[in-house]
């Protein structure tokens, strides 16, 4: 194939990770690239309950374009999602349903807290709402804001992004992470 | 609805249950008619069969906690929907043992209303087929709408003083 073509294109690619280049060789970490591959295709489970979902929508139309993060591809079912990007107010007799949700994504997993509300309760201190998602499920990134802009939405991605490039692959199974989730009373 | 029918339909209801009536009023102009808690169910029957009155729509039910008395109020409201009247009939229940008859004999759709008022105000009503909470989580142990359990949720940090330096 060709390589002129993508010089002259305005279409940036991802940059290869750190590593020894040879005649017919590339060395480097396994983390670096598998931490690669799953930045640059993330498969989000949008959770959207209320208004935070409407900029949520914004953030994967045309204008904001959350596909130049490798995010396009939304995954409806649980099972095939990565991140879980919760978004709106999560009343109390929602909450099991969110954990079902939660328990049914595959490892390697990570959740995005969009919104006052789901990341405190927001102006909902009330007998009937959640006070914040992480009294049920561990979260990872928190994006304020009542509703927080696509900007910050992007940004809250962007975060979760850094955290899935440089994590470990072996720490899903540390005993840390173990006892993280057991303290949700997850498995 | 003008003074004349009002006094119609307190006088349908003296005619039968003079010594229950505790007080008539007229809020607003909505005829509000106090009564004996032990009638309640009778009254209602008697307003549904009666063929002037003809009150044979329910239009809502539901609880009022008075802190003061230490009373609380079940509300209902009927709709005469031939003559387009309305009235509305509160009983008082003691507030540490609110108990009343089901008024789902009369109208199947009182149930969802009384289960509500259940879950938000702990009314047991007697005989009701299905009395368990309805909008709240099944877990919850308080009554929230009792005015002596606070609005906010009490295990809440993030607004406690010394976040703001207080």
């Amino acid at each position: 194939m060709e390589t002129t073509d993508l010089k002259t294109s305005d279409i940036k690619l991802v940059e290869k990770p750190e590593g020894y280049e040879g005649a017919g060789f590339f060395a480097t970490s396994l983390d670096k690239v598998v931490g690669l591959a799953r930045k640059n295709s993330i498969w989000p489970l949008p959770f959207a309950t209320s208004c935070c979902g409407i900029e949520f929508m914004a953030t994967m139309g045309a204008h904001y374009d959350l596909a130049r993060f490798g995010s396009e591809r939304l995954s409806f079912s649980p099972r095939q999602a990565d991140l879980l990007m919760v978004m709106g107010t999560i009343a109390k007799k929602m909450g099991p349903v969110l954990r079902q949700v939660y328990e049914q994504m595959a490892e390697p997993r990570w959740v995005l807290s969009v919104g006052a509300c789901a990341c405190s309760g927001g102006i909902f201190d009330t007998y009937s709402v959640l006070q914040g998602i992480d009294r049920i499920i561990p979260v990872d990134v928190y994006v304020p804001g009542c509703p927080p802009r696509p900007e910050q939405i992007i940004n809250g991605i962007m975060r979760i992004q850094h955290l899935v490039e440089t994590e470990s692959v072996r720490r899903r199974d540390s005993p840390e992470y173990k006892a993280m989730l057991n303290k949700y009373g997850i498995e | 609805m003008d003074k004349a029918i009002q006094d119609q339909i307190v006088g349908i209801i003296s005619e039968k249950f003079e010594s229950d009536v505790l007080s008539v009023e007229v809020p607003y102009g909505f005829l509000t008619i106090n009564f004996a808690k032990e009638k309640i169910i009778d009254l209602i029957r008697y307003l549904y069969d009666h063929p002037v009155a003809k009150f044979r729509y329910l239009t809502t039910l539901c609880g009022i906690h008075y802190p003061d008395n230490k009373q609380i109020a079940v509300m209902y409201q009927l709709h005469n929907l031939v003559d387009n009247w309305r009235i509305r009939i509160k009983i008082f229940l003691p507030e540490d043992n609110p108990v009343t008859p089901t008024l789902t004999t009369i109208f199947a759709g009182a149930n969802w209303m009384e289960r509500e008022t259940y879950d938000f105000f702990g009314v047991r009503f007697t005989g009701h087929p299905d009395l368990r909470r309805i909008l709240n989580v099944e877990d919850m142990v308080i009554f929230p709408l009792r005015k002596d359990i606070p609005l906010e949720d009490q295990t809440r940090e993030d607004k406690k003083d010394f976040m703001f330096g207080r």
